[in-house]
């Protein structure tokens, strides 16, 4: 393992940002994969850590093919994880709507162009990151539909699903679109927490990206072979609304199978106490998406369900 | 008459409502032209909330002269205002970046959705920003080269220190004004002041340059003033200054000033040290349009914007 200083910006009233990278293996730049680029993105960083000390123990017992190179980015944006924001401490911007980044440009730019000169040579780049919903998923494989997305390497991770996303306008600054633009074939992997530790999908993503690397001939591994993912289009999930506001008690977590018509989640009024609504599964399916946070807004997208899908 | 555009439950005995006012003279048949005045998309600027108030106040004043109908809408994002949040709280969104958003989506592309469908079949929205608390910005507008040529004789009429025209970026895409002007509602941006704070001047300028914009559509008839003559931003190309350093900024320049190749614009000082960490200087001859208002700057902030030419 090689430790290495990826990008270091100085500051006036705190130590320097210092971002650092592990290389494993030498050759080919293989695989890319970078944790937490906001603050809040624990368990991101969580299992990035995880897999610096999985594959140091790996590259020790000479489990790598050789004429391969793997870097692993656990931390961006630790600067605002220290002090409990999830974007850039000082302005608020979002690195991860900055790429390609720009190094004569403004902070956070300067940050995106810093870690996308290292990362964007790579042959495959794996990315832990968040939804900006509270709630929790099925852990998943996601990709954006840039017309360069290959979803049979998806299916390499041996997760349960992988995601197709069609892009819209404010996904053409990610890290993820910006990779595959560039020849990099990109995955989002969602874990099951984000601002905490989730230990079984932590564990459950240090051993997808093992699996992945083993599957692209990076590493010599034995493990589970995992599912054959099921592949879904995003806008084939169907979501489900909280019809009214309250305290919100779930019922259904991500992954359980559900019957049309069965509660999911109570809404209760939040001085009284009493029930004001049952949300119910507009139809059979596996619950993929489920709300997490205690109280809930009118309208609020608190479910989305694999419709006709069974376990 | 005050009506509310959209309305949602918020968890706690409240509601997320968003309002607007709408003065129409008397007897109005509703055939008149319509014009939206818009702000309050980003909580942290204000400067849209005093035209909002000066406008409302001079039409109320001299309302034999309305022609046609004014929707004045102070607060697109009233949770955010009213907790000096620039995104939409809860979602940690910037609510510029969801639009023309969706009825089936979220909670905040459904209000986005549900704003454009209010605006849509306005003869104009002005879509009023104030840059943000780190960056003091000229009576502006803003718009692409896409959108120029039907937008620049409007914005002509706005009595603006300056139009800037820029390239057409992907992302801007989901900006309100662009789904406005996509949806054929001519949408103006502008930009002016700075955030957290309010400057009477600049919104009395602006308020002068909505008359005369009302004039020229055809919904005022009373006095107006005669619009100021904008600098366009293709008459000089635009110089950026970026710090290099951190520390805190304290600026050499006033906003607006004509400035000279190489002349300080700024230093960047170490409070613990004492010492100038670096000299900003102007990029070319200009005039500055932009300049730090906030003084805590990290390597890469924005110091200043410069339109290069001859502004005397």
């Amino acid at each position: 393992m090689r430790k290495e200083m990826i990008f270091r910006l100085g500051n006036t009233y705190r130590d320097d940002l210092t971002v650092y990278g592990y290389h494993f293996g030498r050759g080919d730049k293989s695989a890319c994969i970078i944790g937490s680029m906001r603050g809040n993105e624990i368990q991101q960083m969580y299992v990035c850590s995880q897999l610096v000390k999985a594959l140091k123990e790996l590259e020790e017992r000479g489990a790598f093919v050789s004429g391969n190179e793997v870097l692993v980015i656990p931390s961006v944006n630790h600067f605002s994880m220290n002090i409990g924001k999830r974007f850039w401490a000082l302005d608020n911007t979002d690195i991860n709507r900055m790429f390609p980044g720009y190094d004569q440009g403004e902070t956070t730019q300067r940050i995106a162009a810093g870690i996308f000169d290292v990362i964007q040579h790579y042959g495959c780049g794996i990315q832990f990151t968040s939804f900006y919903m509270p709630g929790d998923f099925i852990p998943h494989v996601r990709m954006m539909e840039t017309g360069f997305q290959n979803p049979s390497l998806a299916n390499l991770f041996g997760l349960p699903y992988v995601v197709i996303r069609k892009p819209r306008p404010v996904d053409t600054t990610t890290l993820n679109y910006n990779w595959q633009i560039w020849d990099t074939s990109a995955f989002s992997v969602y874990t099951s927490a984000t601002d905490h530790i989730d230990e079984v999908s932590a564990r459950q993503a240090v051993a997808s990206v093992l699996r992945f690397l083993t599957r692209m001939g990076i590493l010599r591994y034995t493990s589970h072979s995992g599912y054959i993912a099921t592949v879904l289009h995003e806008e084939d999930l169907r979501n489900v609304r909280s019809d009214a506001a309250g305290i919100y008690r779930r019922l259904a977590d991500p992954g359980k199978e559900v019957a049309r018509g069965e509660v999911l989640a109570r809404v209760l009024d939040p001085l009284e106490g009493h029930v004001v609504s049952e949300i119910r599964s507009p139809a059979a399916g596996i619950v993929f998406f489920a709300h997490s946070h205690p109280l809930v807004m009118e309208g609020a997208i608190v479910f989305k369900i694999i419709k006709r899908l069974h376990e | 008459m005050v009506k509310t555009v959209v309305s949602v439950g918020l968890p706690v005995d409240e509601r997320l409502q968003i309002r607007k006012r709408t003065i129409e003279p008397e007897g109005c048949d509703g055939k008149g032209k319509r014009i939206c005045i818009v702000t309050g998309i980003h909580g942290d600027e204000l400067e849209g909330q005093y035209v909002c108030y000066e406008l409302g106040r001079r039409l109320k004043e001299e309302i034999r002269h309305l022609k046609g109908t004014v929707d004045i809408y102070p607060a697109l994002n009233p949770l955010g205002v009213d907790s000096i949040t620039r995104g939409i709280p809860m979602f940690d969104l910037d609510m510029n970046r969801i639009f023309p958003g969706s009825e089936e989506g979220p909670v905040p592309e459904y209000v986005a959705s549900r704003i454009i469908r209010d605006i849509e079949g306005a003869d104009l929205c002005i879509d009023i920003h104030a840059s943000n608390i780190f960056l003091r910005e000229i009576p502006q507008v803003r718009m692409s080269e896409m959108t120029a040529k039907g937008l620049l004789p409007l914005a002509g009429k706005l009595n603006i220190d300056y139009v800037w025209i820029h390239g057409a970026a992907t992302v801007l895409e989901a900006t309100l004004a662009h789904s406005l002007n996509t949806a054929g509602v001519p949408t103006l941006v502008v930009e002016m002041g700075v955030g957290m704070r309010i400057t009477t001047e600049y919104g009395d300028q602006l308020v002068d340059g909505i008359f005369c914009v009302m004039k020229e559509l055809g919904i005022w008839d009373g006095d107006t003033i005669i619009p100021k003559k904008p600098i366009i931003s293709t008459d000089g190309q635009v110089g950026f200054v970026n710090a290099n350093h951190c520390g805190i900024f304290l600026p050499h320049v006033d906003h607006w000033d004509s400035i000279h190749q190489g002349e300080v614009i700024g230093e960047i000082l170490n409070p613990l040290e004492g010492k100038v960490e670096e000299v900003l200087c102007a990029p070319c001859d200009g005039m500055v349009f932009t300049l730090r208002e906030y003084p805590i700057v990290n390597s890469g902030s924005l110091i200043a914007r410069v339109l290069g030419g001859d502004y005397h």
